[in-house]
């Protein structure tokens, strides 16, 4: 079991009377990357907020490397594992590129302001935006700012990274250059969840591809499996919407 | 009585006779002070306090607000003044009502009635704030008073403080209820001044002083204004990027 970096048992969660994710089971190994589609609505945002308890699970357990999230523990849990890429960036527009990379090493995790900048640097460097270091957020293209938050995801060296629709956002021009810095970064060996539509990333990536559809996980295979034979009629209409 | 105002020698008299005027325009200086450090500091917890989750906090907040928006400082001056003391009393055990000074009336006065006003303006800045941002704090593990501290407050500045300011000068011209508890201030010499020779020129005079208080901030507020609506410039990091190129946006 050492190999299990997240496990979720029986995991529901309820917005009111509305049933986003029914009794969802999911065990995700370390270094893997997983990669989730579906319609919108269909509770997938709201997985991959629950592994990070942005989003409280109502009954179930999120457990990562062993160790159930709670409400007492999850931001530590945060800290030591996992990070996320958001749709908006949600860059702070208050601080500078690099201010944006250090913030969270030097406040949270105490290294030291050279070595933070230095660690900043090398992860910049790695998206292609090292002159950009002492950029504002808002002065940046969106492709550029998504490329800012995942340097900003790698900083904090946790070994989960979650995106959420991370090109959802970006115009179609910028998309690529985001999905490239990910493909670049899926060779390290973090473990990488990723709700996106993306099948030419999931191909290139993906050790594992979940289908979800109203709460659940409807199908789950390799990519190969999803472009040549998907089982589930909905998850054969939704992959036509897309891929045609 | 209006040809006096024209009248030189009650001009000469006046000038002569500012000694008071410039005693009340330091005290009021000083009640300003103490004032918008009250208001600052409770407005802001209290505009914390009503965007946080906890519904009793968000009451008290709210409560406050209402309360003190609601009801008009003299009456909260006179009531502070006549019922201070008693209340004083009672929590020190003292044998008799504690005298309080008119500057502490005056400080928890204005203090308290703009602390509403400011967490009201506290408030909008915050939740001017995206939410996003508080969700990018919670996922590199910020705990939420860390996150409000290193990054949803500095980012609410730009927005809140002009409107912190006009209520900083708003705070300057209500000192003047003091007035009517003989508070010692710029409005009560002033009138003291009008009573004792009958010229105007005093309330001139009170008027010109408070207007060299409150034109500053004025001035203040539309450079605040004009200042947050610019393009933050990139800050050059020596050896990584490109040297600023000055006088781009001239």
């Amino acid at each position: 079991m050492a190999d299990t970096m997240i496990e979720i048992k029986g995991l529901n969660k309820y917005f009111g009377d509305l049933h986003v994710l029914k009794d969802v089971n999911l065990t995700v190994k370390r270094g893997e990357k997983v990669v989730i589609i579906g319609p919108s609505g269909s509770g997938k945002s709201t997985l991959i907020r629950c592994m990070d308890y942005l989003e409280e699970p109502t009954t179930g357990e999120v457990i990562i490397d062993g160790t159930p999230l709670t409400k007492k523990n999850h931001l530590e849990m945060a800290r030591k594992y996992s990070s996320m890429v958001f749709q908006q960036f949600n860059l702070y527009p208050n601080m500078t590129v690099l201010k944006n990379l250090t913030l969270a090493p030097v406040k949270l995790q105490k290294k030291s302001k050279e070595e933070a900048t230095k660690t900043a640097l090398a992860a910049l460097r790695r998206v292609g935006l090292e002159q950009k270091a002492g950029e504002y957020p808002q002065n940046l293209s969106g492709g550029q700012q998504q490329r800012v938050a995942i340097a900003r995801a790698m900083c904090t060296k946790q070994p989960i990274i979650l995106f959420d629709e991370p090109t959802s956002a970006l115009d179609p021009e910028m998309i690529q250059e985001v999905l490239d810095v990910m493909v670049e970064l899926a060779r390290d060996n973090i473990t990488m969840i990723c709700v996106t539509h993306e099948m030419n990333f999931a191909k290139q990536v993906a050790d594992r591809v979940l289908f979800m559809d109203d709460g659940q996980i409807l199908e789950e295979g390799t990519p190969e499996h999803f472009f040549t034979n998907p089982q589930n009629p909905r998850c054969k209409d939704f992959l036509n919407k897309i891929l045609h | 009585m209006l040809d006096g105002l024209f009248d030189a020698r009650r001009w000469e008299i006046t000038l002569s006779s500012m000694g008071p005027f410039w005693d009340g325009f330091f005290f009021t200086l000083q009640v300003t002070v103490a004032g918008l450090a009250i208001s600052l500091v409770l407005g802001t917890v209290l505009g914390i306090f009503s965007t946080t989750r906890s519904r009793v906090l968000r009451a008290v907040s709210r409560v406050y607000v209402e309360f003190f928006q609601n009801t008009p400082l003299p009456v909260q001056v006179f009531f502070y003044y006549m019922a201070g003391p008693r209340v004083l009393q009672a929590i020190l055990g003292a044998p008799s009502p504690v005298r309080i000074s008119s500057f502490a009336i005056g400080a928890v006065g204005v203090g308290l009635y703009h602390a509403a006003y400011i967490s009201e303006v506290i408030r909008t800045g915050i939740e001017s704030v995206p939410r996003g941002q508080m969700e990018a704090a919670l996922s590199q593990g910020f705990s939420r008073p860390q996150a409000y501290a290193y990054i949803i407050l500095p980012q609410t500045f730009k927005v809140i403080l002009p409107p912190l300011c006009n209520q900083a000068l708003n705070l300057v011209k209500n000192t003047s209820v003091l007035a009517l508890i003989a508070g010692g201030d710029l409005m009560y010499n002033a009138d003291n001044f009008v009573s004792t020779y009958g010229y105007l020129q005093g309330y001139i005079m009170a008027c010109v002083l408070y207007f060299i208080i409150c034109f500053p901030l004025a001035l203040l507020v539309q450079w605040l204004e004009r200042r947050s609506k610019r393009r933050p410039r990139a800050k050059s990091i020596p050896g990584i990027t490109p040297a600023p190129e000055t006088a781009k946006e001239a």
